[in-house]
């Protein structure tokens, strides 16, 4: 039997029962848009929080104290050696390495900031004035931090938008002085709300001079530095220059943690990578279910046009191909009802595109290979029990059946 | 061309065994016109079915052709139906969805001839059957008279030794019915040999041969002189 006259009778059969069809179509199309929307969303959440990372600059390199469990932490710890803490000397000592443009050190932690009686607890940020380009922050008025030493903490502050509004209302707060904690200082500028950043409101914080933050925590060791190199193909060997210079800072010991700023990006890209995947097949679930829908309806199928069977068999067919007709039906089904939830969920991609411009929906190609696919093999597999049902009739039998 | 052997074919109904064929021998030679009557449940369908190689005996031997059957599988009994034996039935057995071309074709789209071949052989046959003006109607547009005629058709394209059918009458007029007898009589002048159940005893005095069954036994063979 040539394979166009096999796609011919399965096409008579999809045309002459046409609300079975459009039924299993349905639930063959909605597995399949469900994949592609679902896998849809995965990535387009993988590209706004990498785009987020991106934003912060890939040529950035983020110094912290300790060692990673990974390279053996674990063994200083139990042998009652903390790690030295990270100084402000420490972030200094790194302006020696050629490569290293900006450095920008890290103090953070959670004071009151307190105005005219009115109290409000702050996440706070010690750092110094590079900080603002680094993360590419902008102001609102005034301006950010002073550009002095890092081991002089004059008292100044720069305030987010939210904490200006909560102090000082509708008056200017530029130039007044705030008390947070048990410090005082002058308020230099408020920020912008634009200001991207990772896990930090940018309208709740207060920034303040690196050597204050120390001194208001009473810490003698930094949370970060995070440190703007000037040739990112360098970026290995700028790395392997602080670990060198901190290693001879701290006594011979590599108690600190260098990542690239890329590294952190690489690992929320694979986290989102698996989400989606999870997505995906959690959506296929939906394609198994149409698919023992194929099974139950090709059952009845087959019991509906027994006298057919029998008539075949009459006229010489084979049992294998009568299996082979039944089975390329449901193909044919399912084959075609993915085809159409392709189309769907493409579509509705780009219009919920048009809808939320801000996010980026990106159906990616494994989603539909994959749906297709398994809509093809559930096709196959659960058209297979009906189709070697109908292969094993009895010619006589089938032949007295309903007509 | 056709032989059996002490054939039996018996069915087991609950806890009772129905000979539907009893020790049946039988000789059937090439291009005869074989009538086979009987009394409703006497075998007549279950002899038809086993010449047909729709059914096997349950004991004794089939031989077609010089060859016993009894030893063949599905595929090679399949092989032969498609070869060598063509069937009419009483209901038609159309396929609904397909045209009376389709229909026609199916027993040569079943063994993989060419589309054009096929073509060729589906417009001669209309032609025996006069129903080339009809070939792109569905059954349903069809009347009675025609559809068998399309079945008949379709049981002749692959150019069959054996032509086996089962009360062709049935389910038809006069008129039609007599149209009916004789196309198929007119392909036994052909060649065709033609082996037919009737209930009608004037359809089977025209026949060559007259069998008569009864409960799964020959009761009576007269030959025309
Ligand atoms: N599939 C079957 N199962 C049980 N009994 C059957 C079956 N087919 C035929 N029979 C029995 O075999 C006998 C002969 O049947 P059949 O050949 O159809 O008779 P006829 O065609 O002469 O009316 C009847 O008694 C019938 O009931
Ligand atoms: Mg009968």
């Amino acid at each position: 039997m040539r394979l166009s006259d096999i796609l011919f009778l399965g096409y008579t059969t999809l045309i002459r029962y046409p609300l079975r069809t459009i039924m299993l179509l349905i639930a063959t199309s909605i597995g399949v848009m469900a994949v592609i929307l679902l896998t849809a969303v995965g990535e387009g959440a993988r590209d706004y929080i990498t785009g987020e990372f991106r934003s912060l600059g890939t040529n950035l390199l983020i110094v912290s104290p300790g060692r990673n469990e990974t390279s053996g932490g674990g063994v200083l710890d139990l042998a009652g050696l903390s790690p030295r803490p990270l100084t402000i000397e420490d972030a200094q000592s790194l302006f020696q390495i050629d490569n290293v443009r900006r450095i920008a050190p890290v103090v953070m932690g959670e004071a009151p900031a307190q105005y005219d009686g009115l109290e409000r607890s702050a996440p706070i940020i010690g750092t110094t004035p590079e900080f603002l380009s680094i993360r590419q922050w902008e102001m609102e008025s005034g301006s950010f931090l002073p550009g002095v030493s890092m081991r002089y903490s004059p008292p100044v502050c720069a305030i987010g938008k939210e904490i200006k509004s909560e102090l000082f209302g509708d008056t200017t707060a530029v130039g007044e002085w705030i008390r947070i904690g048990d410090r005082r200082c002058r308020v230099a500028g408020v920020l912008a709300e634009e200001g991207r950043a990772i896990g930090i409101d940018v309208q709740k914080i207060v920034v303040i001079p690196v050597a204050l933050g120390t001194a208001l925590f009473n810490r003698d060791s930094l949370y970060r530095i995070i440190v703007d190199v000037r040739t990112t193909s360098r970026m290995d060997q700028t790395k392997q220059s602080i670990l060198s210079i901190i290693k001879r800072r701290h006594q011979g010991k590599e108690d600190i943690t260098v990542i690239k700023q890329d590294t952190v990006l690489q690992s929320f890209d694979n986290i989102f990578n698996v989400l989606t995947m999870a997505l995906g097949s959690i959506a296929s679930i939906s394609l198994l279910v149409a698919g023992i829908l194929i099974m139950n309806v090709m059952l009845v199928a087959v019991s509906q046009r027994q006298a057919e069977i029998g008539l075949l068999k009459a006229i010489g067919a084979k049992n294998k191909q009568i299996n082979n007709l039944f089975v390329v039906e449901a193909i044919m089904l399912s084959g075609s009802g993915a085809i159409m939830g392709l189309i769907l969920g493409h579509s509705i991609t780009q219009v919920l595109k048009v809808a939320f411009p801000d996010f980026n929906f990106l159906p990616p190609m494994w989603a539909s290979y994959v749906s297709l696919i398994v809509a093809l093999i559930s096709g196959i597999i659960f058209g297979l029990l009906p189709a070697r049902r109908a292969a094993k009739l009895d010619p006589v039998e089938a032949l007295s059946g309903n007509k | 061309m056709i032989r059996l052997d002490k054939l039996s074919r018996k069915f087991q109904v609950g806890n009772q065994v129905v000979h539907a064929l009893d020790e049946v021998d039988l000789e059937i030679n090439t291009n005869d016109y074989v009538s086979i009557m009987g009394v409703s449940g006497s075998g007549k369908s279950t002899l038809l079915n086993i010449l047909g190689l729709l059914d096997t005996p349950t004991s004794g031997d089939y031989i077609l052709s010089g060859i016993n059957t009894s030893k063949m599988d599905d595929d090679e009994m399949a092989g032969i139906r498609s070869a060598k034996i063509g069937f009419i039935f009483q209901s038609f057995h159309l396929i609904p969805r397909l045209t009376a071309f389709e229909n026609i074709e199916m027993p040569m789209i079943l063994s993989g001839i060419s589309p054009n071949e096929r073509s060729m052989k589906v417009d001669s046959a209309l032609e025996k059957v006069g129903l080339t003006d009809r070939a792109d109607h569905k059954p349903e547009q069809l009347s009675g008279g025609q559809r068998q005629r399309v079945a008949i058709a379709r049981s002749i394209v692959m150019e069959p030794d054996v032509l086996l059918a089962d009360e062709p009458t049935g389910n038809l007029d006069t008129t039609s019915g007599n149209e009916v007898v004789k196309l198929i009589e007119e392909l036994n002048s052909a060649g065709l040999t033609l082996i037919v159940v009737t209930h009608d005893r004037e359809m089977g005095e025209r026949s060559n041969r007259l069998i008569e069954l009864r409960d799964g036994k020959i009761i009576n063979d007269q030959r025309k002189p």
